[in-house]
């Protein structure tokens, strides 16, 4: 999951500018008006974490980058529906085995042909244990993966120049859907004779490019300019993109006011309250694709079987979400309704069992009480969070709404840093007693992705440990079907289940929120949270 | 004098071991794996962490690690950081940055704070002397982020005077209004150090002295009053300079200044080993050497004071 990101909704519009373009996904798509096609559009961003290599690249930093300098498969538009880049097809009969045509005549930017073998060299090379890259497990569904020992993957079967043949190890009907993540992009064969070479400069055969060999300077700022070899329907309507490093959103937010950089995708706390008035109709507020909630661990005690299942439900009714969306995130946050997030088709707000949402005081302290009747509550409620994060505040007013509504002493429990928050969660030998914050930011736009990995039996990112088989059943019904919509349905029936059982206490959805300076139109965020930099247009 | 520079960097040897084992020990001894943090809220299979902590030799017990560590440094190689990028590389990118940021704030802070501290000395209980303790104590009691902040809205977004944020490259003119933020503070503490000096050495002897010698006031106040007023002030100065050096990370944070606070704050968030104890190790050398210069200094304002062996 990377860290922030947004999506838009058809009717949600990014601020005022009318001219909004969707996607554009013919690839001949002509310039929006007058548009200057040559203005150098500078936005924020941060120093990459890792080397620039598409497998390697898992936060937003470096997945910004990446994105611009490479083409998948298939891209997003501004809704989240993948759309064929450098695909010509991706078809499957049985949901399992998929037949990928790659388009005719695609290059690198230095000349060099994208073909199969570009794509299956570069998945093979991520999926290899040995190789240690962080978005290694985006190929667990494909046959011969194997995250404990270095074994190829054996469904990876190159049929000709342009096309190849994908073997899953269980049936995926949304397999295409993740196609167009970072880490499915194809490789040159150069990169492969020295890959940290290739990371500090990468050749890709995305819409953009490295300015030059020295484009990245590294904690100051990356040069991109358009790529002429790309054909795709992501074509650039200005004269390349700037990310400008910050170390702190606030830097940014200054440069915004005094017109020293072109978007920002990113507001600061201190300037919550008062970006909508300072920015006006350059102002971007919209939901995205990041879930948060917070997990009561199943080892915490009076947090078992029956008891806890009436203890999660009384907790989670008595907090007070749109008051503290409003409150403490001046209406940055929207408050849940379920387990997924509202830009994402399969979306409802209208799940039955979803009441156990929203505030109710007298119903809580009722079934608290018939709680403490199978064992009475002792102790304090705590919910484990990172001080290095934004989190005190909110975690406080859901600590202090508890507190209120059910009468126990409930707090919030710090650990200094990021690092020793998730060896806190994921602690095997000892693990963690407390509720702790959780969150999710969807790498692929799909209700499968918000769903599988955190509550699947056994699960990577399963940190509550929950485990239900008649929801697992689910997941895998919804996996193989052919059609979307039974799919949609399947996993929907999971989140009713899920939102008896509570494995995780839904919060609220992030909005991303950001801004542009005067003179830029054509400023669209995807669904993603990232604004669609080729779409933008200066002057 | 040559002994004894010698003898003052032999001294840097044992205190670069003592340093360098006691961060890298701090970073070892922090709690939570940095490696987990690299995935966000993701949990990445057990195989794969192993294989990254190998990669960064986490795995290996700490006194190894260390020796790994030294080992590297001698061989010129200060490490690699998660972003791949070898810690050299960012040193020498970033002390530049924060050494120009220091030298343009520790001017106009000697400049200004001892011209003013002068004059309030010598005018004692007139206006100026009035009004720049008011100034100073004002400026004492803000914090930096205030002055930060306020510096950077007023001069950057409403005047336009100053750019926001440090622009490519760190150019001199966008480090004035970071660096003139950063001298505010130490400003006011010279203006206060230099104003009692020049009182106190005001009503020596020797002052009495030459004003009845005869010799002009212009010749009196450089020479004999300034000068001998000055050690405490220099003693200061080079406190302050290793200060500036060592990472001005809030001011350097909302200036966006890719210079050493900025970087150091980030590695300590991310634990990455190599690069903090690199940071801190070149950090406390150059406090070693600011220091070295400084008593040199007392030489020259004071050639009563000796240097043995």
């Amino acid at each position: 999951m990377k860290i922030r990101r947004i999506g838009v909704g058809a009717v949600a519009l990014a601020a005022a500018s009318a001219l909004v373009l969707t996607g554009c996904s013919s690839g001949s798509s002509t310039p929006a008006s007058t548009a200057n096609t040559t203005a150098i559009i500078t936005t924020n961003g941060s120093e990459p974490q890792n080397p620039l290599i598409p497998t390697n690249t898992n936060e937003t930093g470096g997945g910004k980058i990446v994105d611009s300098i490479f083409a998948g498969l298939v891209y997003y538009d501004a809704t989240g529906k993948p759309i064929n880049d450098m695909a010509d097809s991706i078809t499957t009969n049985d949901s399992q085995t998929y037949t990928i045509k790659i388009k005719a005549n695609q290059t690198f930017s230095d000349g060099e042909a994208v073909d199969a073998k570009s794509f299956v060299d570069a998945w093979q090379y991520g999926a290899l244990t040995s190789n240690a890259q962080v978005n290694q497990s985006f190929f667990a569904p494909i046959e011969g993966y194997n995250d404990a020992a270095s074994s190829p993957l054996t469904g990876l079967t190159v049929v000709d120049a342009t096309t190849f043949t994908v073997k899953l190890s269980a049936p995926q009907s949304d397999f295409p859907l993740q196609l167009g993540y970072t880490a499915f992009d194809p490789l040159p064969a150069n990169a492969f004779k020295d890959m940290t070479a290739f990371g500090q400069n990468p050749i890709g055969n995305g819409p953009y490019k490295l300015a030059s060999a020295s484009a990245w300077q590294h904690n100051v700022q990356i040069d991109l300019v358009p790529n002429t070899t790309y054909t795709g329907g992501r074509k650039p309507q200005n004269g390349g993109v700037t990310f400008k490093f910050y170390a702190q959103a606030d830097a940014a937010y200054s440069d915004l006011q005094a017109n020293n950089v072109d978007v920002i995708d990113e507001i600061p706390d201190s300037a919550i309250s008062t970006f909508t008035n300072d920015l006006g109709s350059r102002a971007i507020n919209q939901p995205s694709a990041v879930f948060q909630s917070f997990t009561i661990g199943t080892s915490a005690p009076h947090f078992q079987g029956a008891e806890g299942l009436l203890r999660r439900q009384a907790i989670s009714e008595a907090i007070d979400r749109p008051t503290i969306t409003k409150v403490i995130f001046n209406g940055t946050r929207t408050p849940a309704k379920d387990f997924t997030s509202p830009v994402l088709d399969g979306y409802t707000d209208s799940l039955s069992n979803n009441s156990v949402l929203t505030y109710n005081a007298d119903d809580a302290k009722k079934l608290w009480a018939k709680a403490d009747a199978i064992s009475p509550w002792s102790g304090t409620f705590q919910l484990a969070y990172n001080a290095d994060g934004p989190h005190q505040a909110w975690v406080d007013a859901v600590a202090n709404s508890v507190k209120n509504v059910l009468g126990i002493d409930a707090a919030g429990a710090p650990t200094p840093t990021f690092a020793q928050f998730r060896s806190l969660v994921t602690d095997k030998t000892k693990p963690i007693e407390t509720a702790f914050r959780t969150g999710w930011q969807a790498d692929y736009p799909a209700v499968s992705d918000f769903l599988t990995p955190l509550y699947a039996t056994g699960a990577s990112s399963n940190d509550g440990h929950f485990s239900d088989p008649a929801v697992d059943a689910l997941f895998t019904k919804a996996a193989s079907e052919t059609k979307t919509d039974a799919a949609i349905k399947d996993y929907q029936d999971a989140q009713v289940i899920l939102l008896k059982d509570l494995p995780a206490i839904p919060l609220w959805y992030s909005n991303v929120t950001g801004g542009y300076a005067t003179g830029v139109s054509n400023v669209q965020f995807g669904w993603n949270s990232v604004p669609l930099y080729y779409a933008i247009t200066k002057g | 004098m040559a002994g004894y520079i010698l003898r003052r960097l032999l001294q840097a040897i044992p205190v670069f071991f003592g340093t360098t084992f006691l961060i890298y020990f701090m970073v070892f001894a922090m709690p939570g794996d940095p490696i987990l943090a690299l995935f966000g809220d993701k949990t990445p299979s057990p195989a794969l962490v192993a294989q990254l902590r190998a990669q960064y030799h986490l795995d290996q017990p700490f006194i190894v690690q260390y020796l790994i560590y030294i080992g590297g440094i001698f061989q010129g190689n200060f490490g690699i950081s998660y972003s791949g990028q070898p810690v050299g590389d960012i040193l020498l990118r970033t002390f530049p940055v924060t050494l120009r940021l220091a030298v343009i704030a520790l001017f106009f802070e000697t400049v200004f704070g001892i011209v003013v501290g002068l004059i309030s000395g010598l005018r004692k209980g007139k206006l100026f002397d009035a009004s720049s303790l008011v100034v100073s104590l004002i400026l004492i009691s803000l914090p930096i982020f205030v002055i930060a902040f306020v510096g950077q809205y007023v001069f950057g977004v409403q005047l336009g005077w100053a750019r926001t944020t440090v622009g490519t490259g760190a150019p001199v003119q966008d480090l004035i209004l970071p660096a003139l933020v950063l001298a505010s503070i130490s400003f006011a503490q010279i203006v206060r150090l230099t104003r009692s000096s020049v009182i106190e050495t005001s009503g020596l002897d020797f002052v009495r002295t030459a004003y009845s010698k005869g010799l002009s006031r212009n010749r009196i106040v450089p020479v004999h009053i300034l000068r001998n007023s000055l050690i405490p002030v220099v003693t200061y100065l080079a406190t302050d300079f290793g200060v500036l050096l060592v990472g001005a990370t809030v001011t350097e944070g909302i200036f966006n200044v890719p210079g050493v606070g900025n970087t150091l704050y980030q590695a300590i968030i991310r634990s990455e080993g190599p690069t903090v104890v690199s940071f801190v190790t070149v950090m406390v050398l150059l406090y070693l050497i600011v220091n070295l210069i400084v008593d040199l200094l007392y030489g020259l304002l004071d050639p009563r004071i000796r240097y043995v062996k």
